[in-house]
């Protein structure tokens, strides 16, 4: 087990090695995700309904968009 | 108009997902279809012996990694997209989403991500059987990974095989089998792969040609060229055929998209299809008694045979489609747009009726108003549209895409046909003529891919979901600066990737094939 463990692992690393256009592939990839989880996630793109929802009762909210965005007088709370 | 709503910021989170989504599919059709170049290439190389075949794949699969690497993670963005901007349709849809999308991110993404590595790692390092199996399994999850998606998305299309649970506010699946093989989900995974293999089609073509024009690599270019066009014009031909199935089903669930590219607004028996024409920019609405068209070139009875196999079918148009009263092929009366606003109305009234009767207490008036939701909860929906020309999808830009796909994948079959003809009958490698034409064909792939993604998006609107959310109610509450910003950021995050990709893939295909014995 131990063995086939390592030749994975040889296996990729000698792979990687070899690489010439993959490093420059690599790297566009590694910054776009870097751009993607850590720029535009955090700063632009949250949960809304996490932040937006009373009590995490995110079902409660949408109930009120969407019964409010058709009849605005009405409201899911007596 | 949905009240309180700020037009702008529907109109910008429309475009910006349309903008996302487009890129993500200048980077999938050609993986798609390069997997299965490449393992057929790879499939001939394993059954002669012959290097040659092994440096003809090795280089495609080049251009297939470049692809793939540059596309990863675009359609990531479109799950961002989901939870922050679209936070009411993703909670509305619920696990219909959930559920295709986490077995795509699970069994298709590992299993392309594993073979992967085998295919550009293990050339010296596996046996030839096993990295053959490698590079067609590589072929086989990104396809899957289409196939969940593409249940997704014909999902949206035509909603089955769940209900609405009142008390999460979401759709629940109820039968998984009745979402995953949907007839609309079968056809459009069929007619969306294969566009992608015709893509890899002329994609290999258009190189290939380059290379004769350049009078580099002749072997290597006409090899290539034969898979390449074998391939576009088998894939082509299917790609027609899923084609007519579409047209088929966009008959039956969707008639006010078939009407709208067809520019029909007053339906009747055995109704042309219209071939060519100019629609009449005056024309703003559906009764406003223009003539839609400025000219027409029509096949006589062909939109019936399409729609309902028989030439003299009645195809309901626009008006019709709004006024209801017409026999549809199931012998249901349509019902008229204003009734299905009623009932939409009602939909919704039951269903703030049942949320306070939970909250209270009140179990008989939730149990009534639970009946009156379930009854009316098809046409859900439309309790939101306030005019009934809402439920016109923007026809000009509908019917001009629809053409412009079909006509180009008329183009396509004619091509394949005429360089198939020409490499084996013809010295194809003189014919300097053909080799712009089938460079120039290159991009033609990819807006036909483009505009057949504009007709089923743009078709359905208002529709996020069919009948049971508008797009406008989709869309979270959120300042339309911010959807701004984020649309710009992506347009030069994308446009940065794309040009990248195109810099790398240019200088590896102006570098050329490592041939031995050239």
């Amino acid at each position: 087990m131990k063995s086939k463990l390592v030749g994975i692992w040889n296996f990729y690393r000698d792979g990687f090695r070899s690489m010439r256009v993959g490093r420059t592939l690599w790297l566009i990839i590694l910054i776009k995700l870097f751009i993607l989880f850590f720029v535009l996630k955090i700063c632009f793109f949250p949960d809304f309904l996490a932040t937006h929802s009373k009590n995490d009762d995110k079902g409660s909210y949408v109930s009120n968009e969407l019964i409010q965005r058709a009849l605005p007088t009405h409201s899911t709370h007596p | 108009m949905i009240e309180s709503m700020n037009p702008s910021l529907i109109d910008w989170s429309r475009a910006q997902f349309a903008m996302t989504a487009m890129y993500h599919w200048i980077f999938v059709p050609l993986t798609l279809g390069l997997a299965i170049v490449i393992g057929i290439m790879e499939t001939v190389y394993y059954k002669t012996g012959n290097d040659f075949w092994k440096c003809t794949t090795q280089f495609w699969m080049k251009l297939f990694g470049i692809n793939f690497a540059i596309g990863i993670a675009t359609g990531l963005i479109l799950e961002f997209e989901f939870g922050t901007n679209w936070s009411n349709y993703s909670w509305f849809v619920g696990d219909i989403f959930g559920a295709p999308l986490a077995i795509e991110g699970i069994f298709a993404f590992f299993m392309e991500a594993t073979f992967v590595a085998i295919m550009f790692f293990g050339w010296e390092k596996v046996s030839k059987r096993f990295h053959l199996t490698a590079t067609w399994l590589t072929a086989l999850g990104a396809t899957l990974s289409s196939w969940w998606i593409l249940v997704a998305n014909a999902w949206m299309q035509h909603p089955v095989g769940m209900e609405f649970n009142p008390d999460t506010s979401r759709n629940e699946m109820v039968d998984f089998w009745a979402v995953a093989t949907s007839p609309v989900a079968v056809n459009k995974f069929f007619h969306a792969v294969l566009s992608g293999w015709v893509l890899g089609g002329i994609f290999v073509v258009g190189i290939g040609c380059w290379y004769l024009l350049k009078k580099r690599e002749k072997e290597f270019a006409l090899a290539s060229i034969k898979v390449g066009a074998i391939l576009g014009l088998v894939a082509s031909l299917f790609t027609a055929f899923t084609g007519d199935g579409s047209g088929y089903q966009i008959a039956h669930t969707q008639p006010m998209k078939l009407a709208a590219v067809e520019g029909l607004y007053k339906g009747s028996n055995g109704v042309g299809l219209v071939v060519a024409g100019a629609l009449n920019p005056k024309k703003k609405t559906y009764d406003d008694g223009k003539d839609p068209f400025l000219f027409r070139m029509e096949i006589p009875g062909l939109l019936s045979i399409f729609a309902e196999r028989t030439p003299n079918a009645f195809v309901p148009g626009i008006q019709d489609v709004i006024a209801g009263g017409y026999q549809q092929s199931n012998g249901v009366i349509a019902l008229s747009a204003n009734e299905k606003i009623e009932r939409g109305k009602k939909a919704i009234e039951a269903f703030g009726a049942y949320r306070i009767a939970k909250n209270t207490g009140q179990k008989e008036v939730a149990n009534t108003a639970y009946s009156v939701l379930k009854e009316n909860m098809p046409y859900f929906g439309y309790g939101y549209i306030k005019d009934v020309k809402e439920l016109v999808p923007n026809v000009p830009l509908n019917f001009y895409a629809f053409r412009i796909m079909v006509l180009l994948g008329i183009y396509f079959i004619v091509f394949f046909s005429a360089i198939l003809f020409l490499v084996y009958k013809k010295d194809l490698a003189k014919m300097r003529w053909v080799h712009w034409i089938a460079l120039l064909t290159i991009p033609l792939g990819y807006i036909a891919g483009e505009a057949g993604w504009v007709v089923a998006e743009c078709g359905r609107q208002p529709w996020a979901i069919l009948d049971m959310l508008p797009t406008s109610v989709g869309i979270s509450r959120l300042d339309v600066g911010s959807v701004q910003t984020t649309f710009f950021i992506f347009l030069c995050l994308f446009t940065v990737m794309l040009i990248a990709g195109i810099g790398i893939m240019t200088r590896s295909i102006k570098k050329g094939p490592e041939l031995i014995n050239n």
